[in-house]
């Protein structure tokens, strides 16, 4: 695991959430805006006082945040909390209403051949007429530049990929024929396959099982190891405690940020999830359906075929 | 084969079966992402509001080309970019644009004095009576899609299959959006003379739909789509011949024919697919579900 900020401590601001059960609690330390240039200099992604939403509605405000290179960071928070949205203005797939954001020390977009994002599942129309191999040819696609077609390397790499996320026979399977975990396999080979300096994930380990899960945990925490970040949403909290290295909490704002012992502590979770969450005796289940997921942008196609379920 | 050979004779017919030819192949091209985007209704919404364009064009004796493309690419872009940036839902939107256009068209034949004009023609085409000129425009503007088609082959394929992810990578989405619709635009105009307004959709959307259920390829979709479109324009213009029935109405029904037959034979879809399925079930059932 590669080294993150000297100093150990949560940003935690219970003030900017609207449904606020936490205040009169003893909260860990805020550290957000201390040496703010310091943390924009040395991260990979960086948001300053972020505001956006859709069609006038707003989805996340006041967003401060710097996300270290190396970082395994984990997004939680309930339906419609903004984990998505985030994601999307990293990608540079939404333009913030006000306040900044950088990718690599770029406007979000600017960089995007060294960033890769994986959509949630739901918003893949997974009949479409393309094979395992032809998906994660896709993720070679920005490096090639206008006309030129894939060559001996870039197949080469679509070998490599499929082999690391255990797909190899399935190279020539419809994406359509494959189970819920087969799918993020694959999409998460599209997005090695780009050799990304950012990994940008949105649900890559909901409603898989468990080897899947094991599997690409392991995948993605050796990327982190070797200098690469990845920021994955995810309603596992468990998952998110024992794999992600830090977690981050939202619910239309930055409710807590830090390393994932600290972040995951029953106060926070209760200032994340709201009534959402149910304390029993010392532990916190959150009463989300995980295989519920954000309400769809607009413009946004969702696709259920049910077939890939499970898995 | 006098029978096939005969009306080759006539250069009425050759210069239609060229045209129909091309219109068909250039159909299935576009139709491919048409219907693998699932926007068949934009289709049927440009088409019609090439309608207004076509009347002008006749009545400032301007190309019909012209006309058409102007009125087809304008209501394209302004899709685009009601879908973008208005606030209301994209289907409403459309409804109304269509419809509101293809008023204004049969408002604007209305005037012409005394009818002249042929409103049968302008509304399902009429294949046989297109020029020499008119088959070089329709070259032309096949040509175009076809470049823009391989130019962008890997831009257009990614941002149909998975438009975020595109986007993320740095594919200019928006701008690729625009350049579609324009195609889609095009392709209708090119298709006007042959099937007219009204049947256009079907040109678009068949071959391709009955191409996706004979393949898991998209490059053979394609491929598969521009054979069957090809193909039944060339059955459809001879049928339509024989019969003496009206050319595009004759080569649409080939193309509803082919799906309806892929459908129920197909090799995914089909019924005797489905029977051997049936015999295999329990091992079916484990490859599709993977569990």
């Amino acid at each position: 695991m590669s080294s993150t900020s000297p100093e150990h401590n949560v940003a935690f601001d219970p003030h900017a959430h609207p449904h606020d059960h936490a205040s009169d609690r003893h909260l860990p330390e805020v550290s957000a805006g201390l040496d703010a240039g310091h943390a924009r200099a040395h991260s990979d992604a960086w948001l300053s006082d972020v505001a956006v939403g859709y069609e006038g509605r707003p989805v996340l405000a006041k967003v401060t945040l710097a996300i270290e290179p190396g970082t395994l960071l984990a997004v939680v928070g309930p339906n419609g909390a903004g984990k998505s949205t985030l994601l999307k203005l990293l990608a540079g797939l939404l333009r913030p209403w006000t306040g900044r954001i950088e990718v690599l020390g770029h406007p979000p977009g600017q960089q995007a051949r060294r960033v890769a994002y994986v959509p949630q599942a739901e918003l893949v129309d997974w009949a479409f007429p393309v094979t395992v191999g032809d998906v994660v040819m896709m993720g070679r696609y920005p490096k090639l530049g206008p006309i030129r077609r894939p060559g001996a390397d870039d197949r080469r790499a679509v070998k490599e990929a499929l082999a690391k996320v255990g797909m190899t026979d399935h190279a020539a399977t419809q994406i359509g024929r494959l189970s819920g975990g087969q799918r993020r396999r694959v999409f998460l080979a599209r997005a090695l396959v780009g050799e990304p300096d950012v990994y940008l994930l949105d649900e890559p380990v909901t409603g898989i099982d468990a080897t899947t899960q094991e599997d690409l945990m392991d995948i993605l925490e050796s990327e982190a190891r070797r200098g690469r970040t990845v920021v994955a949403t995810t309603h596992d909290l468990a998952c998110a405690a024992q794999r992600f290295q830090s977690v981050l909490a939202v619910n239309g704002t930055v409710i807590a940020h830090g390393p994932s012992s600290l972040v995951l502590d029953q106060d926070v979770l209760a200032a994340t999830y709201g009534g959402h969450l149910l304390v029993l005796g010392g532990g916190a289940v959150v009463l989300d359906d995980a295989h519920h997921h954000d309400e769809p942008a607009p413009g946004e196609r969702h696709f259920h075929d049910g077939s890939g379920e499970g898995g | 084969m006098d029978a096939l050979l005969e009306p080759l004779s006539l250069g009425f017919f050759v210069r239609a079966l060229v045209a129909s030819t091309m219109v068909g192949a250039v159909c299935a091209i576009v139709g491919t992402y048409v219907v693998l985007k699932g926007i068949a209704f934009i289709g049927d919404a440009i088409s019609h509001a090439a309608f207004p364009g076509i009347v002008a064009a006749y009545m400032l004796s301007i190309p019909f080309y012209l006309g058409a493309g102007l009125a087809a690419v304008g209501t394209a872009l302004a899709i685009g970019f009601v879908t973008r940036h208005a606030r209301i839902r994209q289907d409403t939107a459309i409804g109304v644009l269509f419809a509101g256009s293809f008023a204004l068209g049969v408002f604007m034949f209305s005037t012409i004095q005394g009818y002249v004009a042929d409103l049968y023609g302008f509304l399902f085409g009429n294949v046989l009576a297109i020029s020499f000129d008119d088959l070089v425009a329709l070259a032309v503007l096949s040509t175009i899609v076809l470049l823009v088609v391989v130019v962008l082959w890997k831009e257009l394929l990614y941002a149909t299959f998975d438009p975020l992810g595109a986007g993320a990578s740095g594919f200019r989405t928006d701008w690729l959006e625009y350049v579609f619709l324009a195609l889609v635009a095009l392709t209708i105009v090119i298709s006007l003379q042959a099937v007219g307004i009204i049947l256009v959709v079907a040109m678009l959307v068949t071959p391709a739909a009955a191409a996706q259920l004979l393949t898991v390829r998209f490059g053979r979709m394609m491929g598969l789509a521009v054979m069957i479109g090809a193909g039944s324009a060339v059955a459809g213009l001879y049928l339509s011949f024989w019969l003496d029935a009206a050319s595009g109405a004759t080569i649409v029904l080939v193309e509803t024919l082919v799906f309806l037959v892929v459908l129920a034979l197909g090799p995914r879809t089909g019924l005797l697919a489905r029977r051997r399925r049936g015999r295999n079930a329990a091992t079916t059932d484990v490859v599709t579900t993977g569990r």
